[in-house]
């Protein structure tokens, strides 16, 4: 290595106190200056660290941002979900594969460029959309993919691509991005104009116990999908006698199809870090984190610069708003392209600067979480709603939705409709007015929740949509008549496949089981048993699996069997005769007749009569 | 009298160990023959089928055209089919050779690995064999359910004659598969 990239490397610990739990900041910062952390980089940086090589290697090689090889100066990171299909991506990555003489997960010769494919990057509404190193494109086609190339070749530097500035905060100068927030309907709650501090004043007022009795009365729940009662995660945090606590907000909305904590981060950052400090205040935490996913990176200096701001008003750091007792600061921890992280223990030990695998549960974060002390992981969405219930109240807040449900939420709406965007509405809304309202009346099909949730048809559009009914994190992606329900379920699996940490073997093995099985029904091939065997699969990864993402992945495919089952009888046929349809024997024997360079006496019928 | 069912058996792409542990039933084999009777099967040499049979029993999974054939020779002739052994049912060590999955090539590369470029092949010409006679290989093994459908498995790297027996006797007579755990154990 050269003395250039050691002192690189050296300062990049350094900048961290060489501290083991802060890798994934260290790997950002080698990542970004060398391009890429190749073994000698992780050498040093493990023994910088003190720590052994294969640990740094096994974070390298865990998140997808992060490569031990060089990537190009600049990288652009093509979402390819079925959202961006459908609104033509393929096009687009055609045309930035031609123009640039790679294919996609491969990087030019000449090191200037890398193309990649990756999952949702939370721009679902102005699909097709891409990374370009931080910086967001948008509504991308095949001739803007020419305008793109020719500026980056000028200027090699995707901020330059950035003309018009997106609406409301999107373009503040520190964020200066071509996204919209596309605000449909703003709600009494969250999308409105307040005053962001009013609730963590008036929770200053009350002792940490009442703040807690208060949001339990109101009943929030998690939006980030387990709908788990807020309160009472906060009561048992604050209960569990420790040193230390830890506030932890959850913003690497990795959902497909979800894109409403972006929105809230751009538009509402002071009732974000409002809602984590009330939260830190509640249950006697000195530090939180806020973690926010690798494809949100364009939001971070404005975040920052926010976050400074609060210090300077006193809203953090020490006596916050004169309560000498109470002193709170955050921290952002950059996630690195992983879904998985989502998860509230995988981001806990991804925090830790681990791989972002899940923890055996118990104990629970609340019970021993970041760095073994309890900790609150809340979604950025749920956090927001805290100030809001502090400042009007729990009955307020109750007022709204349904008894299971209470309040409003955010609707991230996506695919074949007229009106993309967020939607605040109150719980128990059902999928039909929320269709109406975007304009999206012809839809066929509905992703509920993403790639973890359901995929419902037309019979299901009078459902509601609370935790009750269907519950989700608030996804709804529309397909039209005209698109293909199974092929839309492959894509989820293929997704579920990739995003899989691999620890369960029913995870790691059982998804790409269940994907050969609907492609053997996609190919035409499937028989009625073959739905049987994914019923029955689907119910030992559900059953076997030691986290949500196993515990959902077979989502897909079994709400399509529940709610499209005329979809799949028209696929799968009866096969007298007991032979495998999948199985093609000519195929099996292309390669080995290039080999021994002659035909098959058995199944080429020819043979015997030609020679 | 109820005729005795038929029998025919075929070792695929296995080791006939699962055979030899089919013999291992000692003189169940007598009992055995008391209510049913072997007709394709190396156990009477027959090659090819001479009346349909009730039971196809099948060792080994698919890495060559002829297995292929066989198998689906067996399928159209026997009314259920029990694969034995993991070689069947998952492909057993065979299998090992799907492991050549990021290969341009992956065949070629299992055979120049077999046969000359591994560090104790003696083979100075480099020849691979390639008689007309030899069936021609898969691009991959294949397990016996990727190829046909198939009723029953009977797990083990063999099973044990005991276990064979019993499944094969219950089979026969309508009955459950034994299940006790000394008898699918391995360890
Ligand atoms: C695979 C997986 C991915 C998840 N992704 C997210 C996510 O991106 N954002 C989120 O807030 N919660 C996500 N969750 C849920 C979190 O584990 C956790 O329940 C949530 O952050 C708790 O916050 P809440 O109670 O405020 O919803 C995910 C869960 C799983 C199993
Ligand atoms: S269920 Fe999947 S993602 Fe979760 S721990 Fe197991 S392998 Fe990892
Ligand atoms: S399962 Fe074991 S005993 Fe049977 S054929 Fe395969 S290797 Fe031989
Ligand atoms: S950005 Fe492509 S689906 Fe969300």
């Amino acid at each position: 290595m050269d003395n250039d990239n050691a002192t690189l490397i050296k300062q990049a610990c350094a900048d961290y106190d060489n501290d083991p739990r802060r890798m994934m900041d260290i790997l950002w910062q080698v990542q970004d200056k060398l391009r890429c952390i190749d073994g000698e980089a992780m050498s040093l940086i493990a023994s910088l660290t003190g720590t052994y090589r294969v640990e740094v290697e096994g974070v390298v090689s865990f998140y997808a941002f992060f490569s031990d090889k060089r990537k190009g100066d600049i990288t652009i990171r093509l979402c390819d979900d079925i959202i961006d299909r459908h609104a033509g991506a393929q096009a687009v990555a055609e045309a930035f594969s031609g123009a640039l003489g790679i294919q996609p997960g491969e990087t030019s010769t000449d090191g200037a460029f890398s193309l990649e494919f990756t999952p949702c990057i939370g721009m679902c509404d102005q699909a097709p959309a891409a990374l370009i190193n931080d910086v967001v494109v948008t509504r991308l086609t095949p001739a803007k993919v020419k305008s793109i190339l020719r500026t980056l070749r000028k200027t090699k530097d995707p901020q330059t691509l950035i003309g018009k500035t997106g609406d409301g905060a999107n373009s503040d100068p520190l964020v200066q991005a071509m996204v919209r927030n596309n605000i449909r309907q703003p709600g009494p709650v969250l999308l409105t104009d307040v005053d962001p501090e009013q609730g963590l004043r008036a929770a200053l007022q009350l002792s940490p116990q009442e703040v807690i009795s208060h949001i339990e009365e109101s009943l929030l729940r998690g939006r980030g999908g387990a709908g788990f009662p807020t309160g009472r995660k906060w009561r048992l945090a604050a209960n569990t006698p420790a040193e230390e606590r830890y506030v932890i907000c959850n913003a690497d909305e990795g959902e497909p199809g979800t894109f409403k904590d972006r929105v809230l981060l751009t538009e509402k950052p002071d009732l974000l870090f409002s809602g984590m400090t009330i939260a830190a205040y509640a249950v006697g935490a000195r530090h939180g984190i806020l973690y926010l996913r690798g494809e949100y990176r364009y939001l971070r200096a404005y975040l920052e610069e926010t976050l400074q701001r609060r210090r300077e008003q006193n809203l953090l750091g020490s006596g916050i708003l004169g309560r000498k007792d109470f002193a709170f600061d955050i921290r952002i921890q950059m996630g690195a392209g992983a879904y998985i992280c989502g998860e509230e223990s995988s981001l806990i030990s991804s925090c830790e600067g681990k791989r972002g695998e899940p923890k055996n549960r118990p104990p629970f974060p609340v019970q021993s979480g970041y760095l073994g002390y309890p900790t609150v992981v809340n979604n950025v969405e749920t956090l927001s709603c805290v100030p809001r219930i502090m400042a009007q109240g729990a009955t307020w807040f109750r007022g709204m939705g349904t008894t299971g449900s209470s309040g409003t939420k955010l609707l991230s709406v996506s695919g074949d409709c007229a009106r993309p965007g967020i939607y605040e509405v109150a719980f128990g809304v059902t999928l039909a007015e929320i269709l109406e309202q975007a304009g999206a009346q012809d839809a066929a099909a509905i992703v509920v929740g993403g790639a973890s949730g359901q995929i419902v048809g037309r019979t299901e559009f009078h459902r509601r949509l609370c935790f009750e009914d269907l519950a989700s994190a608030g996804a709804i992606v529309c397909f039209n008549s005209s698109r293909n329900i199974l092929e839309a379920a492959a894509y989820y699996m293929d997704f579920f496949i990739e995003e899989s940490c691999g620890y369960c073997t029913p995870c790691r093995v059982g998804n790409v089981f269940l994907k050969k099985g609907l492609e053997k029904i996609m190919h035409g091939e499937g028989e009625p048993e073959d739905l049987d065997y994914l019923r029955n699969l689907s119910d030992t990864i559900i059953a076997t699996s030691r986290c949500g993402l196993g515990h959902t992945s077979p989502n897909p495919i079994l709400s399509t069997m529940e709610y499209f089952p005329l979809v799949y009888s028209a696929m799968v046929k009866e096969r007298p005769g007991g032979m495998q349809a999948g199985f093609n024997i000519q195929k099996a024997l292309d390669e080995a007749r290039i080999i021994a360079k002659r035909r098959s006496l058995i199944y080429d019928p020819a043979y015997g009569d030609r020679e | 009298m109820k005729r005795k069912k038929r029998i025919a058996t075929v070792s695929l792409a296995g080791c006939f160990g699962c055979h030899m542990s089919l013999l291992d039933m000692d003189e169940h084999i007598l009992e055995l023959m008391e209510l049913a009777e072997f007709d394709r099967s190396p156990l009477t040499d027959f090659k090819t089928f001479s009346r349909r049979c009730d039971i196809g029993v099948i060792e080994g999974g698919c890495c060559n055209e002829e297995n292929v054939h066989t198998l689906q020779e067996f399928r159209k002739h026997c009314d259920v089919l029990v694969a034995v052994g993991q070689c069947a049912i998952m492909g057993g060590l065979p299998v090992m050779r799907n492991a050549i999955m990021h290969s341009e090539d992956p065949l070629r590369e299992c055979l120049e690995e077999a046969y000359s470029s591994s560090a104790k092949v003696y083979n100075p010409n480099n020849q691979i064999p390639n008689d007309a006679a030899l069936p021609l290989l898969l691009d991959k093994v294949y397990t016996c359910a990727e190829v046909v459908k198939i009723d029953y498995q009977i797990p083990g790297c063999p099973p044990t004659g005991e276990v064979l027996w019993a499944t094969l006797a219950a089979l026969i007579k309508g009955e459950p598969a034994p299940q006790e755990y000394h008898m699918i154990k391995y360890d």
